[in-house]
């Protein structure tokens, strides 16, 4: 494979069982998955489906049972350990925007920076600039819990940028969220996205969503969780709300949801 | 970007709302708190008056009142005075330096948890103001035994709510530094150590208290020093009034450290509910 081929994130036999030997749980059947570099890669699945594991193992919250897992070519894990300088091409965010109440939003966002050693000027000035790409600036002194639901999902989305990782790993990271929120917030995804031009791969269990953002699907079915199948979605971007009473768009809806009756 | 010029609006009114709030929570104490205060005392004078009490009994509010500010002028009453507050404070700080310490531990170790738990348990159960006596003869009649049943007493509280502080630290917030590649120290410093402040202050709330009734108890049984002490002399004297004003001085002792627990709140974790409604 060519070197500017390289996937930003590679995923070979990769392998999850949890629980004890008495009662063993098979949350990933092997599993081989490559994403391209600025690939916008949604993980669909019914709960139970594995999807959630799938990207905590990406993330390095888990350890995968067996396989092996390498972001831009480096491998995240060797034996237990998990690798730094992969570690710091991944940025999280999770469902709950887990900012630290102590901390202003400021701060929440220069936090990984801090935890690197950047100067304060530094580290807040980056936690500025990011404030502006996600549109929330003006609220730098504030204290999370005066902020709304959508506000702190944005700060969080900050946060993982700050590092410059090129790959955003999200969960489910609107799904705390009402409907008109979150719509609002795919869009803005949507902007920062391409702004920023990072490999992202998110996870979610609404199809609309994932049909609004992907650039490929991963339908993953359950029990054990293992990939049903693979949808480009041809949408040009940037891809506005409209988009999703297009008759194209619907026939991918119904695909899906078709699909994931059968397999729930 | 259609929502980013609305959230400075969305945003700015509960702030705002909240600010009123804490307002009238803050004014309202200072007006119905002295008129219960005074209500108290009439009562208490009216009762004295009509119902002809001994001042052996119970002497007037005003005889009280008097016999205390003769007690300020008093440098015999500061000494012991000083001896209550040094052995609070000197007993509070050993049990903070200790109870912390084995708090983090105990959370984080599980099986030094299980060994020692029903050893903290049964500390717990133990009336230990009955101890009191045995400490006295094991350690003096001195300063030494007060500050030990103040330590002992406030401990407890400080330890539990350390290690509940620590255990209660969000598994989001963890996943978040465990993403981030943090150092076990980092972890500490950054999430562990701020997350159970709250949790550690409440401890340190109740554990003051306890560390003056420890030191104020001690000092009844034995020595000749101490707030403690000097209320027993009081009282053995008949001095029913002057045995008042000791009382009034400890609970004003009490209150000042209480409230400065509070006021650590204010400065240590304004981030924190606790710390709005407090004070």
């Amino acid at each position: 494979m060519a070197d500017q081929a390289q996937p930003a994130i590679a995923l070979r036999a990769i392998e999850k069982w949890y629980g004890t030997t008495d009662a063993p749980v098979h949350a990933l059947a092997p599993t081989d998955l490559a994403v391209p570099e600025r690939e916008f890669l949604v993980l669909l699945g019914p709960s139970g489906c594995g999807k959630t594991t799938m990207l905590r193992m990406i993330g390095g919250l888990i350890m995968p049972t067996s396989g092996e897992l390498l972001i831009e070519g480096r491998g995240l894990w060797r034996g237990a350990q998990r690798q730094g300088e992969a570690l710091s091409e991944l940025g999280m965010v999770f469902q709950d925007a887990n900012l630290f109440p102590w901390l202003t939003i400021e701060d929440n966002i220069a936090l990984p920076l801090e935890l690197k050693g950047w100067s304060r000027a530094k580290r807040i000035a980056r936690a500025h600039d990011l404030m502006r790409l996600t549109g929330i600036a003006g609220f730098e002194k504030r204290w999370p819990r005066e902020l709304s639901g959508g506000m702190r999902q944005r700060a969080a989305i900050a946060r993982a940028l700050s590092y410059d990782p090129r790959i955003l790993l999200m969960d489910e990271p609107f799904g705390a969220l009402d409907a008109m929120t979150r719509e609002a917030m795919n869009l803005e995804l949507q902007r920062i996205w391409m702004e920023t031009r990072k490999t992202v791969v998110l996870v979610t269990h609404s199809i609309a969503e994932a049909v609004f953002l992907a650039d490929r699907i991963v339908l993953l079915s359950p029990r054990p969780g293992r990939v049903d199948m693979i949808l480009e979605v041809p949408f040009p971007r940037p891809r506005t709300p409209d988009l999703q009473s297009a008759p194209e768009f619907q026939e991918i809806v119904r695909r899906l949801r078709r699909r994931l009756a059968e397999i729930s | 970007m259609p929502d980013t010029a609305a959230p400075p609006v969305a945003a700015a009114p509960p702030a705002s709302l909240a600010r009123k709030r804490v307002t009238r929570d803050g004014v309202l104490p200072w007006i119905t708190t002295p008129v219960a205060l005074i209500a108290l005392v009439a009562i208490w004078e009216f009762y004295v008056v009509q119902f002809r009490v001994s001042p052996l009994i119970m002497p007037r509010p005003g005889d009280v009142w008097w016999a205390w500010v003769e007690m300020l002028q008093s440098p015999r009453a500061w000494h012991h005075t000083w001896m209550t507050v040094y052995a609070t404070l000197t007993g509070f700080a050993y049990a903070v330096v200790i109870g912390v310490g084995l708090g983090v531990v105990i959370a984080r170790v599980r099986w030094l948890e299980m060994t020692l738990n029903p050893f903290i348990v049964a500390t717990q159960v133990i009336p230990k103001v009955a101890l009191v006596p045995l400490f006295v003869l094991w350690f003096g009649f001195g300063i030494t035994s007060k500050v030990i049943v103040a330590a002992v007493l406030a401990f407890f509280p400080i330890l539990t709510n350390t290690a509940m502080g620590v255990k209660s630290i969000d598994e989001g917030h963890r996943d978040v530094m465990m993403s981030l590649n943090a150092t076990r120290w980092q972890v500490f410093r950054r999430l562990e150590f701020p997350s159970a402040l709250p949790f550690i202050l409440t401890g340190f709330e109740i554990g003051i208290v306890l560390a003056i009734i420890g030191a104020i108890v001690g000092e009844y049984l034995g020595g000749n020093a101490g707030l403690g002490h000097l209320l027993i002399a009081r009282l053995n004297a008949f001095e029913t009034a002057d045995m008042f004003a000791v009382l009034i001085h400890m609970s004003i002792l009490g209150f000042l450290f209480y409230f400065s627990i509070g006021a650590l709140r204010k400065i240590l974790i304004p981030w924190h509910a606790s710390a709005r409604l407090k004070v």
